[in-house]
């Protein structure tokens, strides 16, 4: 590659986070799956003059579930979710999203934390994270902190991470016994496509009404974020096609979207509405 | 200048040592070693001709650095069977017509054999997901679904390898 920068690989966490705390802030740049920053150092969007390499770091993937809640290591791949029972029974929306991630050697080196760090607002794991309430744990030389994943993002790329953190892991509590997650990705095609509207969705149901709504929206404004009047409309209620509809109609109202080569912003809200309506529908009634 | 390490490459169960900087691609360190059945397309990710397994699993090599694969078993597509000797995949490939220009061959192969080593009766989806990440603009991939499908086949009924 024409680009040159020094690398470091080194095999513990506590290593990693001293050399990016020696790292003199934007020059040094920490290295997961790659697939988003290589290509990055090749466009010369960033020009890091060292990289810590965490592939060796094997204590930072993984996938387990302890005291009512699931938790992920930062350097857990895509492909890591889509092979995980847990993930399968305690996070369901991730296994939508997983599953049209990329090509298939995208989501075998892609992790969770990199998705996450590159801040795109079409970044498809996080829609699904978002509807899950996680939690991102972010570790740096002074120790952990914990961040909840809605406060993680400051604006279009920018978030909370200081240059000599990682986020180490992702965890959120063991959805409810009666509820439901799931993911939409529209897109051109189902595989290697850049998202135009994602659309996660998480209800839980008690004694016949919707106790928790959630509806969290991708690349439909400068950061992924959540709907929270759609979500308000939904709780407390046992919803009605017709309220179900107006939450579609009110999620489209607050995302921000922007015209751009694969969807014009109309199109986008007009989708967030049909695709909010539909899994809002397609959830409830599998609840019902 | 970024600095050179002699690292070892094990590259379809070989040691290769070579220096090589800290930049260095595992697609540019591999054809620098000859392997050049693996190919070079867009750099991005998107077209998989540079296709590698490394411990098994498919992976981008234009996308890997050389220095943090040291050490892990990296198989390109000629590693998984020769002319005189090949890969049921290969075999497939080249009996139903799943080859025209061949650069994406490679890649295809080796994305083909990461599916069938994880899922062993993939179904026309799971084909499609599997090969996504690897464009090729003769085949209209029909062929090489159906290549695929073929060794499932085979495979599943303990036929060949």
């Amino acid at each position: 590659m024409f680009a040159e920068f020094e690398l470091e690989t080194p095999e513990r966490l506590e290593e990693a986070v001293a050399l990016l705390a020696n790292g003199n802030g934007a020059a040094t740049l920490p290295l997961a799956g790659g697939t988003n920053l290589i290509v990055d150092i090749r466009a010369k969007r960033v020009a890091p003059e060292r990289l810590v390499s965490l592939n060796r770091i094997g204590e930072l993937r993984g996938i387990r579930v302890s005291d009512g809640r699931i938790a992920i290591g930062g350097r857990t791949t895509v492909s890591d979710l889509l092979r995980s029972a847990e993930i399968a029974r305690h996070g369901s929306s991730l296994v939508d999203s997983a599953r049209v991630f990329g090509g298939q050697m995208v989501r075998n080196a892609a992790t969770v934390a990199g998705n996450i760090a590159c801040g795109s607002p079409a970044a498809d794991l996080v829609p699904p994270l978002l509807s899950l309430d996680a939690d991102v744990v972010l570790t740096g030389p002074s120790g952990s902190r914990t961040v909840p994943l809605a406060a993680y993002f400051t604006g279009y790329k920018t978030d909370v991470r200081r240059a000599d953190e990682l986020i180490t892991e992702i965890s959120w509590a063991l959805p409810a016994t009666k509820s439901v997650n799931r993911f939409y990705k529209l897109a051109r095609r189902k595989g290697d496509a850049i998202t135009i509207t994602g659309v996660a969705v998480g209800l839980t149901v008690a004694r016949g009404v919707c106790t928790k709504a959630r509806i969290a929206l991708g690349a439909v404004s400068p950061i992924a974020l959540r709907a929270p009047g759609a979500e308000a409309l939904i709780e407390g209620q046992a919803p009605t096609p017709a309220l179900i509809d107006e939450a579609g109609r009110r999620a489209a109202e607050e995302c921000r979207p922007i015209d751009d080569v694969r969807a014009s912003a109309d199109y986008r809200m007009h989708t967030v509405h049909v695709l909010t309506r539909r899994l809002l529908s397609e959830a409830w009634a599998s609840l019902a | 200048m970024s600095r050179e390490k002699i690292i070892v490459l094990e590259v379809n169960g070989r040691r290769h040592l070579k220096a090589f900087p800290a930049h260095r691609t595992l697609l540019e360190a591999l054809r620098e070693l000859g392997f050049f059945d693996v190919k070079c397309g867009c750099e991005k990710g998107d077209c998989g001709a540079c296709a590698v397994l490394v411990d098994g699993e498919a992976v981008d090599s234009c996308l890997t650095l050389a220095w943090t694969v040291e050490g892990r078993a990296i198989t390109t597509a000629a590693g998984l069977g020769t002319a005189e000797n090949p890969h049921p995949l290969q075999d497939a490939y080249a009996k139903l017509g799943a080859v025209q220009c061949g650069y994406c061959t490679p890649g295809l192969i080796i994305a083909s054999e990461s599916l069938l080593r994880a899922t062993s009766a993939p179904d026309d989806d799971d084909i499609r997901l599997a090969l996504s990440g690897n464009l090729c603009r003769c085949t209209g991939y029909t062929k090489v679904f159906e290549a695929v499908k073929e060794v499932a086949r085979g495979r599943a009924i303990g036929g060949r390898k």
